[in-house]
C-alpha cells in the first residue's frame, strides 16, 4: 500500500514505577480503514489509548499524525490533531442539558442533530438533562458528539457494549461508513463478530508489545487468538492431581446452585453449581458480568432475577452478613476494599468476629490471639510490620484478606482475582492454599484474569462473556487457547465453526447470546 | 534494622521516632510546659486548690470530648452534645422541684436517648452527614427546650444537693467528680481497645466498605454509637449543672467546639480510624489550663480568643507533624 498512514505510533512505552504497562507498542492506521485494537486483559490496550488521546504521557515512542511528529500532551491537543476518543464511560456532564454539554466542547449543534438521527434516535430533546437520559442513548450521544466535529481518527472503546441490538447495528453501520469516507476509526472490542463485520485490519497487543498486524479475512480469529497467547499456545499438559488434591467425591446436592441468575443488564441467565471440595474457576474478559456475579453471591447486591440455593435451600441475601451466615465469604480483588489499612493484622483478621451484635462485648483476647496466630501461620504472613496493614507488601495484604476467612472457617470462599499484582512466590502459596481448602471439603469460586492459573488451581472452569455463560469446561480441556476462545464468546471447537467469520451477518444477532 | 545500630541516628530523628511511637508523651510535655508558664507568670498559683479546680472544669469537657472521640473514630462528629447536656441539666433542675430525684433523672435522660436515637438513625440508616444531622437535632432540641421553659417558668429551679456535691465538692483534696469520671474514662478506654464495639468504630472509620464485606451492619453500630454519645452528654449535663449551679438555655453550648478541639489535639483524626481516649483527656486538660493562662494574662476578650484559636491551630498542626511519620 502506498497511502501514508493517518496515524503512526511506534515504540510507545509506559512505565508505572517498576511495572511496564507498555514496552514497545506500535499502531499504524491508514486513511479509510476501520482498525481493530485487540489484546487480552492487561495487554496494554487502555494504556495505549490513553497515550494516543493525551490522557497520560508516554515514557518513550514517536507519534506521527499525517506524517508529522506531534506531541500530544493533553486531550485538547489530541483533539486539535484530529484524534477523538469515545470512552466506555459516558462523558456528558450529568447535571447539564445536552445543549450545554455541546457548548462545553464547542460542538456544532446541527451536525450533531444530524448524526443523532442517523444513529437511530429520532426524538431527542436537546434540553433534556443528561442525568435523565438512559445509558445506551448517552453512549450514542457521545459518539454523535465526536462525529459532529469530523475527526480524522475516531477512537471507539467497546462502543457497542451496553447497546441494544438495534442501536448497535446503526452504530456499526455509521462506523463502517466513516471508514469508507476516507477517515479512520480505531475500534476496540472483545467481540469477534463485530470485528469481522467491520474492520479491515487488526493490531494485536500482548504484554505491552505489538505482536502482530493482521488483515481481517475469514478464519483469522485462530491467528488472533494465537497472537494474543503468544508462545504459551503450546498445549500445556495438565498434571494429573494426586488423590489428596483431587476433588472430593461429589455430594448428593451442590453446595451452591445458581439458576438463571440475572443482575440488571450486566448478567443474564447464568446457571452453574459449586460442589463441596472443588475449586471452580471463572474466566471472563474485563467487565463481562463477573463482578456482578460475585457481588450477588456475596450479598453485596441483589440479583434482579433467578435463584441462588445454598445446601439445597433457596436464599435471598440482602447484606453480606446473610452470605457470611450461610458460610459464604467474599475476598474482593481490590485489597483496599477489604482491609482497614491503618489497623493491625490481628484486628483485620478478627474483624468478622465482632460483626454480629452479640459479639460487641469484651473480646476474649487469648482465644482471639490463638485463632489469628494459627491463620497467620497457615498463610505464612510476614508479620514484621503487623502494626498497620498498609505497611505490608501487596502479597501479604492479600494473604490477610484470605486469612480472615480461614480464621472464620468459611465453608465457601469467593476469591476475585486474588493474585493480581503480587509476587510469584505468594501466588504459588495462594494456589496451594486454595487446593488445600478444597481438599478439606471447602468450596472455592475463583475468578482469575490469568488463564494459566486455571490449570494450576481449578477443577472446572466457568466462562462468561457479555453477561452470559459460554461454557463450563472440565480442567482437562481448559487449555489456554480453548479458554481464550471461550472468553471471546466463541464456542468450544471453534475451528469447525469458522463460518462465524465467513458469514458474520447470519450470526450477528445470536452470537453474543451463545448458550452452553 | 541493620544499619541503625552502627551509624548514629541524628538526635532529632530519634526523638521524632520516639514520640511517634508514644503519641501521648508530646501531649504530656505540652501540658507540663503550659503549667510551668502559668507558674512563672503568676508564682504560687499552681497549688492543690488550683489543680482540683482545673480538674473539676476539665472533666465535663473531657466527657464531651469523649463523645467526639468516639464519633470521630467512625469519621463522624456529634455537635448535639451541647444541647443534649443543656437539656438534661435544665430538665433535672426544674423537675426536681416537684418530682422525686430518681424520676427527675429519668425525665432528664429521656431527651438524650431520643436525640441520640434520631442522630443514629439519620446517620446510620438515611446516611445524612453527621455534621448536618447532629446540628439539625441540636437546633430542634434547643427549640423544644425554649418551649419547655415557658411551661415551667413559674415552678422555679433548684440544684439537687447530690449534683452540687458531685460537681463542686472536694474530698481529701480530690474533686468528687473523679468518682464519676474515673470509672467512665476507664470504661471508654476499655471499650475502644478491648471490645468488639470499639474495634468496629475504628474499622468503620478506616474503611466502611471493608466492614460491610466482613458482615458489619453499619446502621446498628452507628445507632448504638450516637445513643451512647448522647447519653454521655446527658450525664455531663447533670455534672455540669452541679458545677455551674445556674441553669440556663445555653448552659453547655460553649463546650461543644472545645470538645471537638480537645479530641483533635488529643490525636484523634477527624477523618476517622485513628485516635484514642487517653489523648483526648490530656487534650481537655491542655485546653482548660490554656483558658486559665489566657484569663490571667488580662487581655481584652477579643485578643484572648484570637490567641486561643492560634494556639489550638498551632498545637494541632505541630502535633500531627510529630506523630505522623510519612
Amino acid at each position: 500500500m502506498t497511502t501514508s498512514p493517518l496515524l503512526d505510533a511506534t515504540g510507545v512505552a509506559k512505565n508505572y514505577g517498576a511495572v511496564a504497562a507498555l514496552r514497545n507498542a506500535s499502531l499504524s492506521v491508514l486513511p479509510g480503514e476501520v482498525h481493530a485494537l485487540m489484546g487480552a486483559n492487561g495487554a496494554g490496550k487502555s494504556t495505549l489509548v490513553k497515550i494516543l488521546t493525551g490522557a497520560i504521557p508516554a515514557n518513550a515512542g514517536r507519534i506521527l499524525i499525517r506524517g508529522e511528529a506531534r506531541d500530544i500532551r493533553s486531550p485538547a491537543a489530541a483533539r486539535r490533531a484530529g484524534l477523538l476518543p469515545v470512552y466506555q464511560e459516558p462523558s456528558l456532564i450529568p447535571d447539564l442539558d445536552v445543549l450545554s454539554n455541546l457548548r462545553l466542547t464547542s460542538t456544532p449543534v446541527e451536525p450533531f442533530r444530524a448524526w443523532v438521527r442517523e444513529l437511530g434516535i429520532a426524538d431527542l430533546d436537546l434540553r433534556d438533562t443528561a442525568r435523565d437520559i438512559p445509558l445506551a442513548v448517552l453512549r450514542v450521544l457521545d459518539l454523535a458528539r465526536a462525529l459532529a466535529v469530523e475527526p480524522d481518527v475516531l477512537l471507539l472503546d467497546e462502543m457497542t457494549a451496553a447497546l441494544p441490538a438495534n442501536l448497535a447495528e446503526k452504530v456499526l453501520e455509521v462506523v463502517r461508513r466513516q471508514g469508507d469516507s476516507g477517515r479512520a476509526v480505531i475500534f476496540i472490542s472483545h467481540r469477534f463478530v463485530e470485528i469481522s463485520a467491520l474492520c479491515d485490519r487488526a493490531t494485536v497487543l500482548r504484554d505491552g508489545e505489538t505482536v502482530g498486524v493482521v488483515d481481517i479475512v475469514p478464519g483469522v480469529e485462530e491467528k488472533i487468538v494465537e497472537l494474543m497467547l503468544g508462545t504459551r499456545i503450546v498445549k500445556t499438559h495438565v498434571a494429573a492431581r494426586s488423590a489428596a488434591q483431587k476433588a472430593a467425591p461429589a455430594a448428593a446436592r451442590p453446595r451452591i446452585a445458581v439458576q438463571n441468575l440475572r443482575v440488571g443488564t450486566k448478567l443474564s441467565d447464568v446457571s452453574f453449581d459449586l460442589a463441596d471440595g472443588e475449586v471452580a474457576g471463572v474466566v471472563a474478559l474485563e467487565g463481562q458480568g463477573q463482578d456482578e456475579l460475585f457481588a450477588a453471591l456475596a450479598g453485596s447486591i441483589r440479583p434482579s432475577g433467578g435463584t441462588i440455593e445454598v445446601d439445597g435451600a433457596p436464599v435471598k441475601f440482602s447484606h453480606p452478613i446473610d452470605a457470611i451466615r450461610a458460610g459464604i465469604a467474599y475476598v474482593p480483588g481490590d485489597r483496599s476494599e477489604a482491609l482497614a489499612m491503618q489497623r493491625s493484622v490481628r484486628e483485620n483478621i478478627a474483624l468478622p468476629f465482632s460483626a454480629a451484635l452479640r459479639n460487641w462485648g469484651p473480646i476474649n483476647m487469648r482465644k482471639e490471639r490463638a485463632t489469628v496466630l494459627s491463620a497467620i501461620e497457615r498463610l505464612q504472613i510476614d508479620t514484621r510490620a503487623q502494626g498497620e496493614v498498609q505497611r505490608l507488601s501487596g502479597g501479604n495484604q492479600q494473604k490477610v484478606t484470605i486469612a480472615r476467612w480461614i480464621a472464620a472457617d468459611a465453608r465457601t470462599i469467593l476469591c476475585f482475582d486474588p493474585t493480581r499484582g503480587i509476587d510469584v512466590g505468594t501466588k504459588q502459596e495462594i494456589y496451594k492454599l486454595l487446593r488445600e481448602l478444597a481438599g478439606n471439603g471447602k468450596s472455592v469460586l475463583f475468578y482469575t484474569s490469568e488463564l494459566e492459573e486455571v490449570q494450576r488451581v481449578c477443577d472446572r472452569v466457568i466462562v462468561i462473556f457479555g453477561g452470559r455463560l459460554v461454557d463450563i469446561f472440565p480442567v482437562e480441556e481448559a487449555d489456554e487457547p480453548a479458554l481464550m476462545r471461550a472468553a471471546y464468546g466463541l464456542p468450544r471447537g471453534a475451528k469447525a465453526d469458522i463460518g462465524i467469520l465467513a458469514d458474520p451477518t447470519a450470526h450477528a444477532s445470536d452470537a453474543p447470546e451463545a448458550t452452553p | 534494622m541493620s544499619s541503625t545500630g552502627i551509624t548514629p541516628v541524628p538526635f532529632g530523628r530519634r526523638l521524632k521516632r520516639f514520640m511517634a511511637d508514644r503519641p501521648l508523651i508530646p501531649l504530656v510535655i505540652l501540658l507540663v510546659i503550659l503549667v510551668v508558664i502559668l507558674q512563672i507568670l503568676r508564682p504560687g498559683i499552681v497549688n492543690e486548690r488550683w489543680i482540683a479546680n482545673t480538674i473539676k472544669f476539665a472533666i465535663p469537657l473531657a466527657i464531651l470530648a469523649g463523645c467526639q472521640t468516639m464519633t470521630m473514630l467512625t469519621g463522624g462528629i456529634d455537635l448535639s452534645v451541647g444541647t443534649v447536656a443543656t437539656m438534661s441539666a435544665f430538665i433535672m433542675a426544674t423537675q426536681v422541684v416537684k418530682q422525686d430525684p430518681a424520676v427527675a433523672f429519668l425525665l432528664a435522660m429521656m431527651p438524650a436517648v431520643l436525640i441520640g436515637l434520631v442522630n443514629g438513625i439519620g446517620v446510620g440508616v438515611f446516611r445524612v452527614h453527621p455534621l448536618i444531622m447532629t446540628l439539625g437535632t441540636s437546633l430542634i432540641g434547643t427549640g423544644c427546650l425554649q418551649v419547655y421553659q415557658r411551661t415551667v417558668i413559674a415552678s422555679g429551679a433548684k440544684i439537687p444537693d447530690f449534683l452540687a456535691w458531685l460537681g463542686t465538692g472536694v474530698t481529701y483534696g480530690f474533686p468528687n467528680a473523679l468518682l464519676l469520671f474515673l470509672p467512665l474514662a476507664a470504661l471508654i478506654v476499655f471499650t475502644l481497645a478491648r471490645t468488639g464495639f470499639g474495634r468496629l468504630l475504628y474499622a468503620i472509620g478506616d474503611n466502611e466498605r471493608a466492614t460491610r464485606l466482613s458482615g458489619v451492619q453499619y446502621w446498628q453500630v452507628i445507632t448504638a454509637l450516637y445513643v451512647t454519645s448522647s447519653v454521655l452528654a446527658g450525664i455531663t449535663g447533670l455534672l455540669y449543672i452541679g458545677l455551674i449551679k445556674a441553669p440556663s438555655l445555653s448552659l453547655a453550648e460553649p463546650l461543644v467546639l472545645p470538645s471537638v478541639a480537645a479530641a483533635v489535639i488529643g490525636g484523634t483524626s477527624i477523618f476517622g480510624g485513628r485516635g484514642g481516649y487517653t489523648g483526648t483527656i490530656i487534650g481537655a486538660l491542655i485546653l482548660t489550663v490554656l483558658t486559665t493562662l489566657l484569663t490571667i494574662l488580662q487581655m481584652p476578650e477579643g485578643a484572648r480568643r484570637i490567641l486561643f484559636g492560634l494556639i489550638v491551630l498551632f498545637v494541632t498542626a505541630a502535633y500531627l507533624r510529630i506523630v505522623e511519620e510519612r
